[in-house]
């Protein structure tokens, strides 16, 4: 056995970049996701069904961000912000009231109809449809920044150790990402647990008729679900917008693992969906990692039959999607509702 | 004035009829029971009251003012409070969020009823950080009506309080309902545990087919030995 293994001379180097590719990844998609399962979790507690718009209402947070950035592309110079961030907040109240005039217009109707959930399920589908198509026609198929008027910061960290090259990188936009996240999930907690409107949102995503036998107005609960979820909806959209570029598909390809996610974490559990976010953030993560980097180290003292391939991850980068149901039905078998005890869909 | 009145109510689920002419009346203070074999209509005519099938036909009033077709949000509003029989709490909050759900209209005054719920129902006290869904069957009964309670109505409708419970608390929730009752509670109330009811009730319904077979107090329907025979079990 060589010397320098047993001196436990392995560079951090590659220690550190497993940090960028996979911790910070990993806590980048995990972040998005868990955002995003929130809203899909939250739809299905109070109106039992799967709300596919879901992505398409990420995008168009996004694109209303877009578009007040694209108005006003100085408007983050005065408090040293990115614009996009800025023009957050008033995206969040158009997207929360544009959610909930969608549910007036499309799904309250049928809902009042008393129709079965799958119709609402191809009714949001439509939706989906309708609001992607819309935002086509005003951005057109191909990518813009959310960055107008002002450059994406990318942070480099030393890591303070010597003989150690590789910064820890992480952008301006994840940054914010994490920040907000912290900041959604602790409001939301407080909201759920302390104010009445929230113990009634959970009341009614118990049971919705004692909820009504309790002089609960349901329909408040519904308009007030709509707004957390638009709002939660623009944060997600927007900040994935950022940290990559705004494309009016963007959202919608990442659809399927937000669902997982809300599923993995048990279904109508807003807590579960945000440990579900990040443990298929983190398995997508783990998957696409080359491995073949931390063994680096080890080369020389490999036998020499032994060759590692260039790439040493579990999947290609281009069959990423397949982690998220691979973790769906790993955790099904193991638990069937889910992390946290869901309802049975 | 009766506290409720219901004449000739006809009403069902999704256009079938369940209930032919119902006629119920109590006075305030007073406690009525609805006994009846299975499928006479006992807890649809309840849930009509309550505003959660649709009366076809007939009416009710609280206190003279109509009320059917009204939704129950709104009778909570009017001073009515309804325990279902089954999924009659709200499994994943706790027993103190719970009772905080019945006084949901009432946000003011949610401290000082739950004073008032863990004096009536001292074992929610002990329990009121555990979920409800945790609890066994009596306390969750007991969960139930403090819900109810908690927005202070003037009408109190359970629905079978006892089913599945067992003796010693079948006999702990009808001295409960005695002593709501004394409080100034009207009390309307479907039972099974038939004779036991009709101890305590001033006035006894017995419906059978979805129409009143007989009509009188407690005592004097007990008392009466058609009754007995067809709906006592002798």
């Amino acid at each position: 056995m060589p010397l320098h293994l047993l001196r436990g001379d392995i560079s951090v180097n590659e220690f550190v970049f497993f940090i960028n590719n996979v911790v910070i990844a990993g806590s980048v998609t995990g972040s998005i996701y868990a955002i995003g399962a929130v809203g899909i979790t939250l739809v299905f507690g109070i109106m039992r069904f799967a709300h596919f718009a879901h992505a398409d209402m990420m995008t168009l947070g996004a694109f209303i961000v877009l578009l007040l950035t694209s108005m006003f592309p100085s408007a983050g110079n005065a408090v040293g912000m990115p614009t996009a961030i800025v023009m957050l907040p008033p995206a969040i109240i158009s997207t929360a009231l544009i959610a909930v005039l969608i549910d007036k217009t499309f799904y309250k109707p049928m809902r009042v109809h008393g129709v079965k959930p799958i119709v609402m399920v191809i009714a949001s589908l439509g939706v989906t449809l309708m609001l992607q198509g819309l935002i086509r026609l005003f951005t057109g198929t191909g990518s813009q920044s959310l960055y107008v008027d002002d450059r994406k910061e990318i942070f480099r960290f030393a890591v303070p150790i010597e003989g150690v090259r590789m910064p820890v990188v992480l952008t301006e936009p994840q940054i914010y990402l994490f920040v907000l996240t912290v900041i959604a999930v602790t409001a939301l907690h407080l909201f759920l647990s302390r104010s009445r409107l929230g113990k009634a949102m959970r009341a009614m995503s118990d049971n919705p008729d004692l909820a009504r036998s309790s002089g609960i107005n349901t329909n408040t609960i519904v308009a007030v679900t709509w707004m957390i979820v638009g709002g939660l909806a623009t944060i997600a959209g927007t900040l994935l917008a950022m940290d990559v570029t705004f494309k009016p598909d963007l959202s919608f390809h990442i659809l399927l693992p937000i669902f997982a996610a809300a599923i993995v974490g048990g279904v109508g559990q807003p807590f579960g969906a945000i440990a579900g976010g990040f443990v298929v953030g983190f398995a997508e993560a783990l998957a696409v990692f080359n491995w073949n980097v931390l063994l680096r180290p080890v080369h020389d003292s490999l036998p020499t039959w032994l060759e590692l391939p260039s790439n040493l991850a579990f999947v290609g980068t281009e069959y990423k999607i397949v982690v998220p149901f691979f973790i769906l039905v790993a955790i099904l078998v193991w638990r069937p509702t889910g992390i946290f005890k869901g309802k049975v869909i | 004035m009766p506290l409720l009145e219901a004449c000739g109510v006809h009403g069902g689920y999704g256009g079938m009829n369940i209930l032919h002419g119902v006629d119920i009346s109590i006075e305030a203070n007073e406690v009525g029971v609805i006994i009846g074999p299975n499928g006479a209509g006992k807890s649809t005519m309840l849930k009509a009251i309550f505003g959660l099938l649709q009366v076809t036909e007939g009416e009710i009033r609280l206190r003279g003012t109509p009320i059917h077709n009204q939704p129950p949000n709104r009778l909570v509003k009017l001073g009515m409070g309804f325990v279902p029989q089954e999924h009659n709490v709200f499994p994943s909050l706790s027993v103190q969020e719970n009772l905080e759900m019945g006084a949901y209209l009432k946000p003011g005054s949610i401290k000082h009823n739950l004073g008032n719920i863990y004096e009536f129902f001292p074992p929610l006290k002990d329990k009121r950080r555990q979920p409800a869904g945790e609890l066994s069957g009596g306390q969750r009964q007991m969960v139930a009506m403090g819900r109810a309670l908690m927005a202070e109505p003037q009408l109190l409708l359970l629905d079978e309080p006892t089913a599945g419970l067992s003796p010693k608390y079948v006999h702990e929730i009808f001295e409960r309902v005695k002593e709501i009752n004394a409080a100034g509670v009207g009390i309307l109330m479907v039972e099974q545990n038939a004779k036991q009811a009709l101890t305590i009730a001033d006035k006894g319904f017995v419906l059978a087919a979805g129409q009143n077979r007989f009509t009188d107090t407690g005592q004097a329907l007990l008392a009466d030995p058609d009754v007995a025979r067809s709906f006592l079990g002798g």
